[in-house]
């Protein structure tokens, strides 16, 4: 019997040397005349110990990790096909405490199976949440997502189940669901991770929306800078038809539901979900007015579910142990979990999904192990390029929708990017505007020219020209993005820029630099 | 490398670009999806496609045009015949992104945004990769790269010049 070795082909892993490691151990099996199975597995989300392998052992499976290609033959003499000691033995994977104290409920078969198999899917639990939709009928499967309190992950976090609710009020016809998978927060990369280790759980999250909705046609919108992403989840669909999952006769009921995957172009705003539409039309990605919200009107003037990836991923979990089993986790209006991604500059950094009401003390402390500089801690950003920077005072809050607003910050898609003291958080509020300003779809004013008077102004703040005046335009000008733009890119382009003033106001008043070109 | 003789870079494969825009017209939306199957069969999006794409979309070469425009991906020159994608977003600059940038146009004499002048290395600027606990990121020719540093970028360079590396 061949030895089985699960190595992850997820695009972090391959960062930094998976492919050359499994080349390796497959060499170095072939040389020694051992059976060695390799499976190409997600990442378990523990990226400071990637490549992480793990080898099928009488004890269960063992990790070890980093593994790099030079360490083959070293792994061969210790014996590690039956766990033997080795310097970069890590022990059972679900023992090493980052992943012991997680509460993994959408991302519990990332890592472990292949995920382009749907005989492995079936037997670590998955499609469960499909029969179930079946069975409910959509109704009775509206009810169930309503009753868990799922809400929106991309950053909004409005109810999932009463936009599914509306798409399914509106008269029968075609409508669609649509997938937002342009994730493109700094900092975040959960969709990217679950569309590359576990994509089936995204296709079965669609496919219940379309049973609930009456939808019959999806869309996956995958940004095109995961190329690796978009390739997996296009083989996963192929999979999935071929298996019954998708197409005229879903899991063998009277529901049809097929999925379509498309690349984006390089477009942040596109992670909004008008302009996403607009994209997936074939347009410019500009954002449209609302209303009429895309439930009524949305992907080519049909009624359109539009959700996050998680918020898709959330609906098997939900639909097979139950709403009031997904509802008994989080805190506040904000229930079940949340996969959030520690990123940036920390020592270890990955994938932690706990329920709300973590703080993002633990998460940066406990879970990252402080600066991987070494160097103290300056700042965290919570939500991506919208987020706010905290400082260390700030660091109690708990994450959850309403917290998050309490500080004046925001949740977002659950990134979180730590800075140590060598960030000079005058020039991250110039990044802030001027990353608006690169981004910026050019429909409403305040965004498309007030980010870049915002850089202007910040340029004559640190080059101390008329600091104090202004420092007061800057104030007006955030004023007028938050209340004036159309969408969350101007609209929260002021959170970083004002978090930033309030909390390390001195950065702002250092000697006078030249300001930067 | 496919790289055309010096003088068939102006020609324009006509009878190859109908047959791409023709495969993808058909679906919901097609703008991108031919868009994008252009430029990975050419390299980029020669203007002497917009009117055949307008026809096959029957929308106008306005239209086209707004739309190559809006994205950056798109691009309507060739790129070098390696391109790194350098993420510039926050994660990747917690962890001196930007004091990359500088060594590739002080060492390298090539500036994101930029292509060498030997036309071997076109850098881009991305914002965030998906690899932002293994920052600072990059993509090379499609490949992810983490925890990039001073060495691993002159490695890329010198392979993308056909040097050792």
């Amino acid at each position: 019997m061949s030895a089985r070795v699960f190595i992850p082909c997820d695009s972090s892993a391959l960062s930094v040397g998976a492919d050359a490691a499994a080349r390796a151990i497959a060499q170095e099996a072939e040389k020694r005349g051992l059976a060695v199975e390799i499976v190409r597995t997600g990442s378990r989300g523990l990226f400071w110990l990637e490549p992480m392998i793990e080898v099928e052992t009488a004890k269960g499976r063992l990790a070890y990790g980093p593994v790099s290609a030079g360490d083959a033959a070293a792994l061969f003499d210790a014996g590690f096909l039956q766990g033997g000691a080795h310097p970069k033995a890590l022990g059972a994977p679900e023992e090493i405490p980052f992943l012991k104290n997680q509460q993994r409920l959408i991302f519990a078969r990332c890592g472990v199976t292949d995920p382009l198999s749907l005989a492995d899917y079936r037997a670590h639990g998955g499609l469960a949440g499909l029969e179930k939709a079946i069975a409910l009928g959509p109704k009775g499967t509206i009810e169930e997502v309503l009753a868990s309190g799922l809400r929106g992950r991309g950053g909004a976090g409005f109810p999932t189940g009463i936009k599914w609710r509306t798409v399914a009020g509106e008269p029968a016809g075609q409508k669609y669901i649509v997938c937002n998978a342009d994730e493109g927060d700094s900092g975040t990369f959960a969709d990217r991770m679950l569309m590359e280790g576990d994509p089936f759980t995204l296709i079965e999250g669609m496919a219940i929306a379309g049973i609930a909705c009456g939808a019959d046609k999806g869309f996956v919108y995958i940004r095109s800078e995961y190329p690796h992403a978009f390739r997996m989840f296009e083989q996963a669909i192929l999979k999935a038809r071929a298996g019954g999952v998708l197409g005229a006769a879903v899991l063998g009921s009277p529901h049809s539901f097929d999925l379509e995957a498309r690349l984006g172009a390089g477009a942040y705003i596109c992670g909004e979900e008008t302009s996403l539409l607009e994209s997936l039309e074939g347009k410019r990605g500009q954002v449209r007015a609302k209303p009429p919200l895309p439930a009524i009107e949305g992907l080519f003037g049909k009624p359109t579910a539009i959700n996050n990836v998680l918020s898709f991923a959330s609906a098997p979990w939900i639909l097979a142990h139950g709403a009031k089993a997904y509802a008994e986790f989080g805190m506040g209006r904000s229930r079940g979990t949340q996969p959030f991604q520690l990123a940036g500059n920390v020592k270890r950094g990955g994938l932690i999904e706990l329920a709300f009401g973590v703080t993002i003390r633990r998460l940066v402390e406990e879970f990252g192990g402080g600066t991987h500089s070494g160097r103290p801690l300056r700042t965290v950003q919570v939500g991506g390029p919208l987020g706010a920077y905290f400082p260390d005072r700030l660091l109690d809050t708990p994450l959850d929708y309403e917290a998050m607003l309490e500080v004046k910050g925001m949740l977002g898609h659950g990134g979180i990017v730590v800075f140590d003291d060598s960030v000079d958080l005058a020039r991250q509020a110039r990044f802030a505007m001027e990353f608006c300003a690169i981004e910026s779809c050019g429909k409403c004013t305040p965004c498309r020219i007030g980010s870049t008077r915002g850089v202007e102004t910040l340029d004559k703040i640190t080059a101390g020209v008329e600091r104090d005046k202004n420092l007061a335009v800057l104030d007006d000008l955030c004023q007028l993005l938050t209340d004036g733009s159309l969408c969350a890119l101007g609209g929260l382009t002021p959170i970083p820029v004002l978090s930033a003033l309030t909390h390390f106001r001195e950065d702002f008043h250092r000697p006078a630099q030249k300001a930067t070109s | 490398m496919k790289t055309p003789a010096a003088a068939g870079r102006d020609a324009f494969d006509e009878t190859g670009a109908l047959a791409i825009i023709a495969a993808h017209a058909g679906l919901e939306g097609a703008a991108l999806p031919v868009l994008h199957a252009l430029q990975e069969a050419f390299g980029f999006i020669d203007k002497r496609n917009i009117p055949l794409i307008a026809a096959a979309l029957n929308i106008s070469k306005a239209e086209v045009h707004g739309v190559i425009s809006f994205y950056h991906d798109f691009r309507g020159a060739r790129p070098g015949r390696h391109v790194l994608k350098l993420c510039r977003a926050e994660a990747c600059q917690s962890m001196g992104s930007e004091s990359l940038a500088a060594h590739l146009a002080a060492a390298h004499g090539c500036a994101p945004g930029d292509t060498s002048a030997d036309g071997a290395l076109t850098i881009d600027n991305v914002y965030c990769l998906g690899n932002c606990a293994l920052s600072p990121a990059a993509l090379f020719d499609g490949e992810p790269v983490g925890r990039l540093d001073a060495a691993r970028i002159d490695a890329l360079v010198a392979r993308s010049r056909g040097l050792a590396s």
